[in-house]
């Protein structure tokens, strides 16, 4: 019984529910005529494609930022890398390796910015991001039609003004990590060994960055910013470190679900990638002000998997789409979970 | 002994921490309108088994308590504040809990203002009634007359010296309608002897008033004079529970070890061997004004000799703690300060700290600790970030840290200064508060300051180990030549240890005396009776 008790101390209630539901879904997948691997697979796909995303999300916890809830300014910092790389006519891995440079460039203006204006506002991080975020997708909207793009896969079908609402990536640099070493199993089961790989290469960066003395003084910053400063660290300017950091992540993080999905989904969707991404590490076991890698992989997982599963399962059973029910229910239901119980 | 004049009772009480047991089978009762002084060595479980009877929120989230608590007459098993507090308990916590931009009536009644009925209350209830000043504000004087303490009752909290609002703190609980039992957790640990005095007096009137009071101390001369009875923990289990009548502090004090202590351990004397001062000054401040809310310093000057331990004291509110925040950077500040030869510019902590300069802060939750992280980084963060010490290169650019130099760096601290920890990998919040001030004082030590600022060092550590932490002040000193600036509200405290002794009295150096100087005429330079005008250089 006292086993029992520490691994729901240790492990946290909440994922342990979310486990158990999900490793019913898997069993229940067959009976309703989803096979085991399809939805293997499907969970692998997400897991690859989202986990850099949740990642970017650490700096900013770590730093007494909060929960990043302005992601879209990094989402629009690689779709531009993305759009420009199409622009030069780049393909293969020099496309995709392009598109990351320019995602990380922009990430890193963006992310002064972003920080600069999250400095004047201690206290209301959240908050302030969430609005950062959304003013900055639809900045975004006037200037994918007004600056001159010229290639025609870019731009809109009738010969208008803009860039197209998705664009493909396909003939460029589409799949480039996720075809890269690729396992096939069985007809339904492909491993993305290339995403996964390089999802465990920042990973290891992030992890890396932590152990380092700016990494070390976010930390304490974030913990304690009274105690940082007596220390003679300038709170301001690890503040805004983190901030460019979660940025730039956040760039290369969508880059990689942009060349697994096929498409650059331009306008509103960069809005539509804050609320996983923040419910995921949550999930994960993050708190508003301490977060690590463990979180970032145990979340994504759970969350990802409760995403592809339940709805695929309900669907069948019941012949009713309850997908964007679930996503809605689950993602806005852990982020309420964790602020209600913000620590102390 | 008739069962209805006990107030509290607890049987077989015991607490777990991760399978590391705090309390094993707690007994005592406290009878009505009696005085229970609780002592025990820094991480005894006192405040533990306080927070059990208070209800506190940690206790259930670390897997709730063993034994039963009956309060008034009934089991009590509060699990919350809340209910503690409706049942009749206050408690002044270890560590403050005011709200710094309320005046001092607001604070007091906060959660139980007097409000008036007005017509949006009619409709929505009691949360929208409009507070009624007045009437609090004669309350709050009430209970300063109570405490016979002399406050402003408009003033902002955040603008009071420490020792104020712990007067505050308890005028709030005592203030409550119904109040059966108050719970003190070090209430005079930040105060001076004389406010001390002040509030021992104040205790004794809520007692006489039939009010139970747990009284947590490590001052062990106040639990003998205030206190009717006595519960000694050692290592979280009851050794003494006895009435204070005859019991001597030296008495105390073996219970609390467990074996004889010698006999300086409690009646310290002077150390007879003079610190390396050399005749040179190396440190010096000239008309160093400082803003810090309740601790504002209007002109100081002095001069510190090298190797030398140079005393601060004086009353709360005066100015003493403001001077080493306004030469460490930490409050705005304006005058000259030089070290050997240097000028340390004013403002920036950071330029201090290059100068050599180290301060281990008075207000230890706020500025002292990393609460959230590991014993090890608190100890270490210092001098990583500064000297660049712990630190290694990989790929020969990039510095990360050097987790084995660090916990090596730990674990000798906790050796030396006997920290009682799990392991360097503790994190500060679970150690108790005396073990805490011990790690802050580490993390001075480990930056090797060749000038040392210590403001309060010894406050909540038990009598053993302030010899120990005090000793460990002047073996720094003798054998590594460090400067020592020390500001204490404990005026016995710096005899012991300062070479010299300045007193500030309203922001101003009232005299610097020698330790010898007897009592009285320090005390009569803190309450500003004598001040010499001439600016001392002797
Ligand atoms: N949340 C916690 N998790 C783990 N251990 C804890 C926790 N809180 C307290 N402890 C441990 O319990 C022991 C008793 O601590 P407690 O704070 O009760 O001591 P104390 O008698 O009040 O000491 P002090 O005089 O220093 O204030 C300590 O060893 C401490 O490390
Ligand atoms: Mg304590």
């Amino acid at each position: 019984m006292s086993n029992v008790n520490a691994l729901v101390k240790n492990v946290g209630l909440p994922r342990i529910i979310i486990a158990m539901f999900l490793l019913l879904m898997f069993c229940a997948g067959p009976f309703f005529g989803i096979p085991t691997d399809t939805s293997v697979d499907d969970v692998l796909v997400r897991f690859g494609m989202n986990g850099v995303l949740v990642l970017s999300m650490i700096p900013m916890i770590q730093s007494g930022c909060g929960l990043n809830f302005g992601v879209p300014v990094g989402v629009v910092a690689g779709a531009l890398g993305a759009v420009l790389s199409l622009e030069l006519n780049l393909t293969g891995p020099l496309g995709i390796l392009v598109a990351i440079i320019f995602g990380l460039f922009f990430g890193a203006v963006f992310g002064f910015g972003y920080g600069l204006i999250l400095n004047r506002v201690k206290g209301d991080e959240m908050i302030i991001a969430t609005y950062v975020g959304f003013s900055m997708t639809y900045f975004m909207c006037m200037m994918w039609i007004s600056l001159p793009f010229q290639n025609p896969s870019s731009l809109t079908g009738y010969g208008g003004e803009g860039l197209r609402v998705t664009i493909s990536v396909q003939d460029y640099w589409g799949g480039q990590l996720s075809e890269l070493l690729k396992i096939p199993i069985s007809s339904h089961l492909v491993i993305p060994t290339g995403m996964l790989l390089f999802f465990a290469l920042m990973c290891f960066l992030m992890w890396g960055f932590f152990k380092t003395k700016v990494g070390t003084a976010i930390t304490a910053v974030g913990s304690n910013p009274e105690f940082a400063r007596a220390s003679g660290i300038s709170v301001d300017k690890m503040r805004l470190i983190s901030v460019v950091v979660s940025t730039m992540v956040a760039a290369v993080g969508i880059i990689v679900y942009e060349q697994s999905f096929g498409f650059i989904q331009l306008y509103d969707a960069p809005r539509a990638f804050a609320f996983p991404s923040v419910a995921a590490i949550l999930l994960g076991g993050a708190s508003i002000n301490k977060a690590n890698i463990t979180n970032v992989i145990v979340g994504t997982i759970l969350f990802q998997g409760m995403l592809t599963l339940t709805p695929a399962v309900i669907n069948s059973a019941i012949q009713i789409d309850a997908s964007e029910m679930v996503r809605i229910i689950v993602s806005n239901g852990m982020i309420v979970y964790a602020l209600t119980r913000k620590a102390r | 002994m008739a069962e209805d004049n006990i107030m509290l009772k607890l049987t077989g009480v015991g607490k777990k921490f991760d399978d590391v047991a705090v309390l094993k089978d707690v007994n005592f009762t406290l009878e009505k309108g009696q005085i229970m002084g609780l002592v025990g060595e820094n991480g005894a479980g006192k405040s533990t088994l306080m927070r059990i009877i208070f209800g506190m929120n940690v206790i259930a989230e670390t897997g709730g308590y063993d034994g039963e608590v009956f309060f008034d007459g009934n089991k009590a098993a509060f699990t919350s504040p809340q209910d503690a507090l409706k049942a009749g308990i206050g408690m002044v916590h270890q560590e403050f809990s005011l709200i710094p931009g309320f005046t001092t009536t607001e604070n007091i009644l906060l959660n139980m203002e007097k409000t008036k009925p007005n017509v949006i209350s009619k409709v929505f209830g009691k949360t929208l009634e409009t507070l009624d000043m007045p009437k609090m504000r004669e309350r709050a004087a009430h209970a300063f007359q109570t405490l016979g303490v002399n406050l402003s009752t408009d003033e902002l909290v955040s603008e009071m010296p420490v020792g104020h609002k712990q007067f505050i703190e308890i005028a709030r609980e005592i203030d409550r309608e119904h109040v059966k039992m108050l719970v003190l957790d070090e209430p005079t640990a930040v105060l001076t002897e004389s406010e001390a005095e002040i509030l021992l007096a104040a205790m004794r009137k809520i007692a006489e008033m039939g009010i139970s009071i747990i009284f947590i101390s490590h001052r062990l001369a106040e639990i003998t004079s205030v206190c009717d009875k006595i519960v000694v923990l050692r290592d979280g289990v009851v050794v003494v529970e006895n009435s204070t009548a005859g019991v001597s502090v030296h008495q105390i004090a073996d219970w609390m070890v467990g074996r004889e202590s010698s006999a300086d351990a409690v009646a310290a004397k002077r150390h007879e061997e003079k610190g390396p001062s050399g005749s040179d000054f190396v440190f010096e401040v000239k008309n160093l004004w400082v803003d810090m809310p309740g601790e504002t310093v209007r002109d100081v000057s002095f001069k510190v000799r090298r190797g030398e331990i140079f005393g601060i004291g004086g009353l709360a509110g005066h100015g003493k703690l403001g001077v080493p925040n306004g030469i460490m950077g930490l409050s705005p500040a304006g005058g000259i300060v030089s070290f050997d030869g240097k000028e340390v510019s004013l403002n920036s902590p950071i330029s201090a700290l290059n100068g050599g300069l180290a301060f281990v802060s008075e207000d230890r939750r706020g500025v002292g600790l990393l609460l959230d992280e590991p014993i090890d980084w608190n100890i270490c963060f210092n001098a990583m970030q500064v000297q660049g010490k712990f630190l290694k290169k990989v790929l020969g650019v990039v510095p990360i840290r050097d987790e084995k130099a660090m916990s090596a760096c730990a674990r000798q601290y906790i050796e030396e200064l006997s920290i009682k920890c799990t392991g360097e990998k503790q994190l500060v919040k679970q150690l108790s508060g005396g073990n805490q001030q011990k790690i802050c004082l580490a993390k001075a030590f480990a930056l090797s300051p060749s000038f040392l600022i210590v403001a309060e060092p010894t406050r909540g550590i038990d009598v053993g180990a302030k010899q120990l932490v005090l000793e460990a002040l002047r073996r720094y000193n003798r054998e590594n030549g460090t400067t020592i600036l020390m500001i204490s509200s404990e005026l016995e405290e710096l005899r012991q240890t300062c070479d010299r002794i300045a007193i500030i009295c309203e922001g101003k150096i009232a005299g610097v005396r020698a330790p010898e100087t007897n009592a009285v005429d320090f005390g009569l330079l803190m309450s500003g009776e004598i001040r010499d005008d001439v600016e001392e250089t002797a």
